[in-house]
């Protein structure tokens, strides 16, 4: 096996008292996706939010191809090839294809002594990258991204991910907000990410879905990683009772139960 | 990218650019911001055109609507890009009669130089623009109740100090022959040199909006500001330098009314709080920011400034001027939201067929 695109060791994060997230390591490799599973308040999101640089943990290190990095902000994660793609795919519902597609990065060219904003080449490359994700059916780079469906905004946003050769995708929860055939359809677009060699992390509930693209499972329960197997180590039945709790929450009622009797709290 | 993505890429291109090529068409218009703003001008003045006959088709007739629309129009540009960048600025009409005090006081009352008096009319705009925009990024406090705060400390920030320095609330200026020709005369004595001005400025603003990465940035900035942040733009400094820029433009409308008339008051200004988001709603922008066109604010702007101009053409009763203008603003809200409907909803069924 080659080396992890992208390692964490011993990542924790607090906010002020509360610990959100405790001693998880993980790895990713390219070309694999890992799917991380948990229950909502998990720390999915926080960990998200550190991968793409919004949080620095607390504890704990990240390396990308073997090389320790910390990331200062969204950009600086961006830049190292990290991609991150919220469940509503395109955020900007108001902005064109072509815009959207380049926020933050625009194509310029230049006007004499001004360097201006290359619309058409922007509409060009968003509509070409698009239909190599298998949406044909765009063909104006001017349209508002909020006409686009919702399987269409998530490959928007994995198109752009890719063009702007991110090596890792971080897709949280892209199939919960679609209907059955958009949701294939995404799942689809993830595997040809994969198959170009990303390390993609992927964030779901439905443990179908799950099941379907990866290769590598991690669950997270109340902060910490419950369970980190590789495909076909663990039934559905089993991953779905993980992703329930599973045993931690015997151990948490018993806790509740502990904590009542030797309290006297009612609650 | 490799050659291969290339060639598909260029072929896919021209397939892709064959719809755009079948030039404007009235569907495609229907789907710009300032499409309502356009059918809204038209009927103003045909109504007015009907009833004001003549004399509000003279170049008298013109140049009154234009010298308001040029005034309104200055402020409403930076507001309007403030606007889609999701925030409001109230604190305009403050800052305009600050400004006008400024250089009046300045100039006007201690005899400085009219180029420093000039430059402090603007510093001071920039200044509370800094502030606004500094209060809004820090405190996260919705811009409106920001602007609102500093409106009123500004005004009255200007009423104390003109009183305490000058024991008066108006204040004489005499300009030299330089700053009256650049900012305050009429033009063939009928058109205010402040048209020029709306007019480069609108070339700037339309640059920014359309041409420049920062159009963009201001779009996605009012669309999501969490995702415009996380896509690597720098929102906090282009939040402060819109409010700036909405400060310096006020100012500058400051500067130019006190050198016109000669004088300046301490409760100027505050019609424009309202009539430049007035101008700025009318031409198709959206309230809460990530929707709106350079071309949709001047047109706006220009509606605004027909009615409020027109009535005095036609035999009506002025009072009845505001009546217009919020009905108006009401139907070109409504007609806003439905051509933004339409912009969301458009799909070609097939290609070839994008366009009808």
């Amino acid at each position: 096996m080659t080396a992890p695109m992208l390692k964490l060791t011993g990542i924790s994060k607090s906010f002020a008292p509360i610990d959100v997230l405790h001693d998880i390591s993980l790895e990713v490799f390219p070309g694999e996706v890992l799917c991380l599973l948990g229950d909502n308040g998990a720390g999915k999101s926080t960990l998200i939010k550190i991968l793409s640089g919004v949080h620095k943990p607390t504890f704990g290190t990240m390396e990308m191809n073997g090389k320790v990095v910390v990331f200062d902000s969204p950009r600086d994660a961006r830049e190292r090839g990290i991609a991150t793609v919220h469940q509503f795919g395109g955020t900007f519902p108001l902005m064109s294809i072509g815009r959207s597609f380049f926020v933050g990065a625009e194509p310029t060219k230049r006007w004499g002594p001004v360097f201006v904003f290359d619309r058409k080449r922007a509409n060009e490359i968003a509509i070409t990258e698009m239909r190599q994700l298998g949406i044909t059916r765009i063909d104006d780079g001017n349209r508002l991204v909020g006409g686009l469906s919702g399987g269409e905004r998530q490959a928007l946003a994995i198109a752009r991910a890719v063009y702007f050769g991110a090596s890792v995708l971080i897709l949280d929860e892209p199939t919960a907000a679609l209907g059955v055939k958009e949701a294939a359809h995404v799942i689809r677009i993830v595997l040809q990410a994969r198959q170009k060699g990303l390390a993609v992390i992927f964030i779901t509930h439905s443990v179908v879905h799950a099941l379907t693209v990866g290769d590598h499972f991690a669950i997270l329960i109340r902060g910490s990683k419950a369970a980190d197997f590789r495909k076909g180590e663990k039934s559905r039945e089993e991953i779905a009772d993980l992703m329930a709790g599973g045993e931690h929450m015997a151990d948490l009622e018993a806790e509740i139960e502990g904590y009542k009797v030797t309290h006297g709290h009612q609650s | 990218m490799t050659s291969n993505t290339q060639d598909s890429f260029s072929k896919n291109a021209a397939e892709a650019l064959v719809p755009n090529l079948s030039g404007p068409s009235l569907g495609a218009l229907m789907r710009r911001p300032e499409a309502g703003s356009l059918i809204g001008l038209i009927a103003v003045l045909a109504f007015f055109s009907a009833f004001g006959g003549a004399n509000f088709l003279s170049v008298e007739g013109a140049a009154s609507c234009l010298n308001v629309a040029a005034e309104l129009g200055i402020i409403a540009l930076p507001v309007g890009l403030l606007m889609i960048a999701g925030h409001l600025d109230l604190s305009v009409g403050s800052v305009l009669a600050a400004a006008s005090m400024t250089i009046a006081i300045v100039s006007g009352h201690y005899h400085a130089p009219m180029i420093v008096a000039i430059l402090a009319a603007l510093c001071l705009g920039l200044v509370v623009g800094f502030v606004n925009g500094f209060l809004v990024i820090r405190t996260n406090v919705p811009s409106f109740i920001v602007t609102l705060a500093t409106l009123s400390a500004v005004a009255g920030l200007t009423l104390g100090f003109s009183v305490i320095l000058t024991a008066s609330t108006s204040v004489a200026l005499t300009s030299g022959p330089v700053a009256k020709a650049l900012l305050g005369h009429f033009v063939a004595e009928k058109f205010e040199v402040a048209l020029f001005w709306w007019v480069i400025l609108i070339a700037i603003v339309g640059f920014i909006l359309n041409f420049s990465p920062y159009g963009n940035w201001i779009l996605a900035l009012g669309g999501d500001s969490v995702s415009a942040r996380n896509a690597g733009i720098p929102t906090d400094r282009l939040t402060i330098a819109l409010f700036m820029a909405s400060g310096l433009c006020a100012a500058f409308v400051g500067v130019s009314q006190a050198i016109l008339y000669n004088s300046a008051q301490v409760a100027a200004g505050q019609s424009f709080i309202f009539n430049s988001i007035i101008a700025v709603v009318i031409g198709g922008v959206l309230l809460t920011g990530g929707y709106g066109s350079v071309v949709g604010i001047v047109l706006g702007t220009l509606t605004f400034s027909v009615i409020n101009q027109g009535i005095y053409y036609t035999g009506f009763n002025p009072n009845w001027a505001s009546l217009i203008v919020g009905v108006l603003l009401l139907l070109a809200v409504l007609m806003n939201n439905t051509f933004r409907r339409m912009a969301l909803a458009y799909a070609p069924r097939t290609k070839g067929m994008a366009r009808s």
